[in-house]
């Protein structure tokens, strides 16, 4: 997801609406209301009216919709199979589609012979840690940049998003100089370190602030509070659609990302659950059902988080391509 | 462009609000720590990397001014040829998915669709799932001896190859998988763009008497070109950056003798700068990746605002 999320930042840049007055600004999307138009009584009264003309072309979706969701889910039932069947199973040239007796053991395997649980803490801290940065810093500084005046601040705001447009490869050799030069190599400061800031979530925040209604924070200031009680008590539960959109790209991004912990992290005890799983490529010494356990378990966590939130991941995630 | 026809303006757009009085030093309160970072972790290396391109690094550290050096060695270097040519087939692979998603993301419109969101979660799975830890599976799928996919492939009567480890094949198989987990997202930004065409529109074609096909040609293709064509410059951007899921599926130079010729641009660059450890070396791709990226997004923004004043 990393890669299309990035892309579509790269082009968000390019169309800020405060650098081209033309574009429009972008709403985000709120709770219970889905992307674009709602599909209220008119979606329905239109279904009623062509759903009996159109009676076949259900049939027709359905078949295709199925064939392909059942392709796009076949990855992971095939894992899941696989990561309870016996090694030998799994190597059969005749595929068996269902293992002879449910290995649970496998699982049990992956906490004993794989440093699984120190690369999940590690995971879970770098991930946890940088979302809540990121929150932190860049609703601050979306914030100033959307309604505070000070001097500089076009000039600063114009180089936070010129790095939007910039792929991670030009900044990733100097980021792992610097980390290495503190010091930090294999260790949970350094993975997290570049993370914790975004100029994305900046971005995203300062846009969010910008569609907001002067009158709230008029009146507070009125009633004397100082800017950040206005920023903390009025402006920010305001936002929080955003700081969803911004919860969720992060998490997604941090627990997912392969190069950077690649190339900061040597020791398989100190990698997070991705790094740590790309050891496993090609080791000959451990079993396929072991490595297909150990991966659904490192998938859980997110995969859990979408299916429970469904429509809001998919709407943020859309919603931060889109804009 | 695109945003316009996913978040329509509101009615009365709220104007730019005007910004508060200057406050004092609080500004400086709020944006310095974000500042601060950025300016470290982001921006100076950006500049160092540039400097880094026109360097060259010593085997045991130590680097000296050397000019273009990088650059000219890098035009005569035949892998970054085959870097681009790979990184160039992943694209083209990858972008096949596109009329699929459209086709799918029109069905998934219909109104009406009972499991609509069931089929939209699994559509979406392999968008969220984590690279290395699906690419595990694709592995075993892929395997010339006993994945499944060759086991599926005799069943027709095709000798299936040694996805992984034939050069080429690995890179094909890459961008299956490629294609496989950004068909969801592409999915979605079309349903966004498909939800903003009237109904009347297709109710009007109706009573012309359009078949579903002529409806879907005439009025879903043409009003959904500004979505397309996003969709279009974000998977072409998205697989010029090509890393994850290539390291995950075939694995690095140690393990998996293909990789020196199915080098992605991305994959050359780490293993430039971070195998090999030639990082002036690197910085140059580096910077070659950056403006190949520009210029793809430069081009989208040229036609993106064409298609605005055109609207």
């Amino acid at each position: 997801m990393t890669n299309n999320v990035a892309a579509a930042r790269t082009s968000a840049a390019l169309s800020d609406p405060e650098l081209d007055p033309s574009m429009p600004a972008p709403v985000p999307p709120t709770k219970g209301q889905t992307t674009g138009r709602s599909q209220g009584s008119d979606a329905r009264l239109r279904a009623k009216r062509r759903g009996r003309a159109r009676h076949g072309s259900h049939a027709v979706a359905h078949v295709v919709l199925g064939v392909g969701g059942f392709i796009m889910a076949f990855p992971f039932l095939w894992q899941i199979i696989m990561s309870l069947s016996t090694n030998a199973e799994v190597q059969s040239v005749t595929p068996h589609f269902w293992p002879a007796e449910l290995q649970w053991s496998n699982y049990a395997t992956v906490f004993e012979t794989l440093p699984f649980l120190d690369q999940l803490r590690t995971s879970i801290l770098i991930t946890v840690i940088r979302t809540v940065a990121q929150i932190l810093l860049c609703t601050l500084a979306g914030y100033a940049f959307a309604r505070m005046a000070f001097k500089g601040r076009a000039i600063m705001l114009a180089l936070v998003l010129s790095i939007l447009m910039v792929p991670s490869q030009v900044y990733l050799i100097s980021q792992y100089q610097l980390v290495q030069g503190f010091g930090l190599l294999n260790t949970i400061v350094g993975l997290m370190l570049p993370g914790l800031f975004s100029a994305f979530g900046t971005f995203l925040m300062r846009t969010a602030f910008l569609n907001m209604p002067q009158e709230l924070e008029e009146a507070a200031r009125l009633d004397g509070a100082n800017p950040f009680q206005v920023f903390w008590k009025v402006m920010l539960p305001l936002a929080k659609p955003s700081i969803n959109v911004l919860a969720i790209t992060t998490v997604l991004w941090s627990w997912n990302e392969l190069l950077w912990p690649l190339v900061v992290s040597t020791n398989s005890r100190s990698m997070p659950l991705s790094a740590g799983l790309a050891t496993l490529i090609g080791d000959k010494t451990t079993d396929y059902p072991v490595v297909m356990a150990a991966s659904l378990l490192a998938m859980a966590p997110v995969l859990i988080m979408f299916i429970v939130l469904q429509r809001r991941v998919i709407d943020g995630l859309a919603f931060s391509g889109l804009k | 462009m695109t945003t316009e026809t996913l978040h329509p303006p509101k009615a009365a757009a709220p104007g730019r609000p005007k910004l508060l009085k200057r406050d004092g030093a609080w500004p400086w309160l709020f944006v310095s720590p974000l500042l601060l970072g950025i300016a470290v972790f982001f921006l100076w290396p950006i500049i160092q990397t540039a400097y880094f391109s026109l360097t060259t690094w010593g085997v045991f550290g130590g680097s000296t001014f050397t000019g273009v050096a990088n650059y000219v060695r890098l035009f005569a270097d035949p892998q970054l040829y085959l870097a681009l040519g790979n990184t160039l087939l992943y694209t083209g692979i990858v972008l096949l998915g596109v009329p699929l998603a459209v086709w799918f993301a029109s069905l998934l419109n219909t109104p009406g669709l009972r499991f609509a969101s069931f089929y939209r979660v699994l559509f979406f799975l392999p968008y969220v799932a984590m690279p290395t830890a699906i690419a595990m599976v694709w592995r075993i799928i892929f395997n010339g001896d006993f994945g499944i996919l060759n086991y599926l492939l005799r069943g027709i009567g095709i000798q299936g190859p040694y996805w992984i480890s034939t050069p080429g094949f690995a890179m094909v198989a890459v961008a299956i998988v490629g294609l496989w987990s950004s068909l969801g997202f592409s999915m979605i930004i079309l349903g966004a763009g498909l939800k903003n065409i009237p109904a009347e529109l297709y109710e009007a074609a109706e009573l012309d008497g359009a078949k579903p096909w002529r409806q879907f040609r005439s009025v879903t293709v043409p009003l959904l070109t500004p979505s397309i064509f996003f969709v279009l410059i974000i998977t072409i951007i998205g697989s010029f950056q090509l890393f994850d899921l290539q390291y995950a599926i075939l694995g690095s130079p140690a393990t998996n003798p293909v990789i020196p010729r199915s080098l992605s641009l991305v994959y050359f660059f780490y293993q430039q700068g971070f195998v090999s450890n030639d990082k002036g070396y690197a910085a140059a791709i580096a910077m070659i990746i950056f403006v190949v990226i520009g210029i793809v997004t430069l081009v989208q923004f040229r036609l993106q605002k064409k298609w605005v004043s055109n609207d």
